[in-house]
């Protein structure tokens, strides 16, 4: 029998990108809340340049609920599992998986608020795919921007600014919606290697510009710069540079007094009232014992897949297929960036890419999005391309190999000569929702409470793979203008866990396709408000999270606001 | 059984002589290289040892000294020791595995006790004798159809075993040495990494000058360590 703990005015489910960010707004509002998060506090003191703990090993010293619920993948209905990888992709921390991101901060474009009315408009209805089920998000870009605002200044985001209010400023990205001042900071500094890129960019006619991150380029909130040790991806900030919400808006929360963070909070269900439908707090487990958190309002902040998995397994008499999927939307519209398709240029001298940060690089937008004539082209959208400067010893060792041997004599020449030599682009690519690529719970396969894991059914489409051959062939162009003297492609892949999983719990005004209304909550439990890259209706051709901070900031500035209709 | 002939005194003589000598970069000498190895001068072209060497410590903690010998003879292939310096026998990139297959790595201990049997198997049953006991290149010959899957009787087949023991010696050649492995920065030498830096500067990003070669381990910055961010170091 679970504790019955104090009522609270919200209980928020995660205390990352997400909800550590919500804090902020609905603590300022004077609303009590209580953050539970799985993992457990981490200070600089773990952050250690140790590629082997951090890149390999799925820090260890950390609680990692997640990694015993990796979801399970399937290409489609009747495919074999896919090969389940040993660790989940993202992180149990307060802060979540920003302790170790690549902090690449973008903004959606415009065109990703409505790829459904703009394909339609310029090329004509045939033109978005069979069993597509994309729709235009309930608002543009102008809505969100005062929140991507809020985020870039409270938060603390570096960067060029493309298109200040409609002005277009090439130092930034000029394919970038208007913003209404500039970044807070200016952008991390490039490096020898990423200036020549950049040149070759200009050199093709490209518009390349630097990266935006939500990393400190100059002392920032009280905190330092970036040292730019290299030791970002997959690690955490030493000197406290890379802004997640452990660092930022959560303790600016708890300064309020009105936060209480709940560590190593394992929530198994979100409660309801069986007789008005609406939600009442949250069960969890902390350290073997049970309680229940019982809240006004609940904001449910896990990641796209603990999301989908906590409405699933959520059942009742009102709910029989799980919370909030009478409709049977929960799960749907779910996609995430192909990312492995990425192509390797190999150089002929060394480069040093050994130190910096994965924001800090040169990016390019030209053939993302709708940014170029789709008219003669078989494919709709694009992808963004990022040339940054990271590398550390085991992920250099094992390079690819250009066809050559990948161990002994032959192999040891080679990496000797050209373990500093090659460069891994970012290509980040449209991807969109079908009918029949969706999350459900695992018939079989357990987490260590008993609980069903997600159970991923995606693979890539026609339009997404059309999409990867289209930008390798500009990355390709790219890296040759550069100078390179090879270049190889990694395999496209398929849809299996990612740290970019998108929809499963998508946002919009139709009832019948869409489980969270305009603001974020739950069509059909309308005190249960959903955070995170699950309500994100389109893919982006970029990092998600900033956008998902912005729209949680959102959600919880409606909550306070809407309060008396929403909550009580 | 070809397992016991692994315990017989040559090996053990071998093993103990690789624990003197292995670490310390005495070139040349390190017996898990076969004698066609030891012919070449190449060895010698590489740095001595910055600082005298502490005694070497190496429990057995995981693997038998059987088993043990095969791993040092395979990871030993993997990363040769050529003219291109040492490898990863010099590296202790065995070292690392065994220590790792008590801890993080230990849901692979029974792959490795299957694989590392069904090694010596199939280099009896294909060249003659056992693995340990093989010529180079024959040695290389077997771990060639073990990488390209064509070795009978691995489990639950050749290639994963190879993957996996050629995944886990490129950790213990090029993590942190705190872990067992690139044992005198051997590893971080071999591919030109400068070295873990607190701060990095401009010119240390640059292409035309590269920067200053530092050897040290993340916890030699006390600001890592267990004992705490304030112990004298």
């Amino acid at each position: 029998m679970a504790t019955n703990l104090k009522k609270t005015n919200v209980v928020v489910i995660g205390l990352g990108a997400a909800g550590g960010t919500a804090v902020l707004p609905l603590t300022r509002a004077g609303l009590d809340v209580v953050g539970l998060e799985a993992g457990d506090w981490l200070r600089p003191r773990d952050f250690a340049p140790d590629e082997l703990r951090n890149n390999f090993r799925g820090w260890p010293q950390s609680v990692q609920k997640a990694n015993s619920e990796v979801p399970t993948h399937r290409r489609n209905a009747s495919a074999p599992y896919s090969p389940r990888p040993a660790t989940h992709p993202m992180m149990n921390a307060v802060g979540g998986t920003t302790l170790h991101f690549f902090a690449q901060a973008w903004r959606l474009n415009p065109w990703d608020f409505k790829v459904a009315s703009e394909t339609t408009r310029r090329y004509g209805a045939a033109r978005i795919p069979k069993g597509c089920t994309v729709e235009d998000w309930p608002f543009g870009f102008e809505e969100l921007e005062p929140y991507y605002d809020k985020v870039d200044y409270e938060v603390g985001v570096s960067g060029k600014a493309g298109n200040l209010k409609g002005k277009i400023d090439p130092r930034g990205n000029i394919f970038e919606g208007p913003r209404s001042r500039e970044y807070p900071m200016p952008p991390l500094r490039l490096t020898e290697f990423t200036e020549h890129m950049f040149g070759a960019a200009k050199k093709l006619g490209w518009a390349p510009f630097p990266g935006a991150a939500l990393i400190n380029s100059v002392p920032y909130g009280g905190r330092s710069a970036c040292v730019y040790h290299g030791y970002c991806t997959r690690g955490g900030c030493h000197v406290s540079a890379k802004n997640g919400p452990h660092i930022t808006t959560i303790p600016k929360a708890q300064e309020t007094k009105r936060l209480t963070v709940v560590t190593r909070a394992h929530v198994t269900r979100i409660e309801i009232d069986e007789k008005t439908g609406r939600a009442t707090g949250a069960t969890y487990i902390k350290d073997g014992v049970e309680y229940f958190q019982p809240a006004d309002a609940v904001l449910l902040a896990s990641y796209t897949y603990e999301n989908v998995r906590l409405l699933l397994m959520s059942k009742s008499k009102a709910f029989p297929n799980g919370l909030a999927n009478n409709n049977g939307q929960v799960g749907r519209h779910y996609m995430t960036h192909n990312t492995s398709s990425r192509v390797f240029g190999l150089f002929p001298k060394n480069i040093n890419n050994w130190y910096g940060t994965q924001g800090q690089g040169v990016a390019l937008d030209n053939w993302a999005d709708d940014n170029f004539d789709h008219g003669a082209l078989d494919f709709i959208g694009g992808g963004s391309l990022f040339v940054y400067s990271d590398r550390r010893p085991i992920d250099a060792a094992t390079m690819p190999t250009f066809g050559r041997p990948a161990w002994g004599s032959a192999w040891k020449a080679f990496v000797k000569e050209n373990a500093d030599r090659w460069n891994l682009a970012t290509m980040q690519k449209t991807t969109l929702p079908y009918e029949d690529n969706v999350l459900d719970l695992d018939p079989t396969v357990k987490d260590r409470l008993g609980n069903p894991v997600i159970r991923i059914t995606a693979d890539w489409k026609d339009n997404d793979r059309k999409v990867s051959e289209f930008l390798r062939e500009k990355m390709k162009q790219w890296f040759m203008e550069a100078g390179a003297i090879a270049t190889e492609n990694a395999p496209v892949g398929t849809q299996g866990p990612s740290t970019h999983a998108i929809g499963g719990t998508r946002m919009g005004d139709n009832k019948a396709t869409n489980t969270v209304d305009r603001w974020g909550f739950a069509h059909e439990v309308p005190n249960l408000g959903v955070m995170g890259g699950s309500v994100m209706g389109t893919s982006g051709a970029r990092n998600p999270t900033l956008t998902i901070q912005a729209l949680s900031w959102r959600t919880a500035e409606r909550l306070a606001q809407a309060w008396k209709s929403i909550a009580v | 059984m070809s397992t016991d002939d692994k315990n017989q005194p040559s090996n053990i003589a071998r093993r103990e002589m690789l624990k003197r000598v292995g670490a310390a970069g005495a070139v040349g000498a390190v017996a898990a290289i076969p004698a066609t190895e030891l012919a070449r001068p190449a060895q010698a072209q590489s740095k001595p040892p910055a600082s005298p060497q502490q005694p070497v410590r190496e429990a057995l903690e995981t693997l038998t000294a059987a088993e043990a010998d095969v791993l040092e003879a395979m990871v030993a292939r993997i990363v040769p020791t050529d003219e291109n310096g040492p490898g990863a026998a010099e590296a202790r990139a065995a070292h690392y595995i065994d220590r790792a297959l008590t801890g993080p790595l230990a849901s692979s201990k029974p792959a490795y006790v299957s694989g590392l049997a069904a090694l010596d198997a199939y280099a009896q049953s294909s060249k003659g004798a056992p693995f340990t006991k093989l010529a180079a290149r024959d040695q290389d010959a077997v771990l060639t159809d073990l990488e390209k899957n064509v070795a009978k009787d691995f489990r639950p087949n050749a290639a994963a075993f190879f993957n996996m023991v050629r995944n886990h010696t490129m950790q213990g050649m090029f993590s942190d040495p705190y872990y067992g492995g690139n044992a005198n920065f051997i590893g971080w030498d071999l591919i030109g990494y400068p070295g873990i830096r607190m701060v990095v500067s401009v010119e240390e990003q640059s292409m035309s000058k590269p920067p200053k070669v530092l050897r040290k381990s993340a916890y030699d910055e006390a600001m890592f360590s267990k004992r705490g961010e304030h112990h004298g170091h």
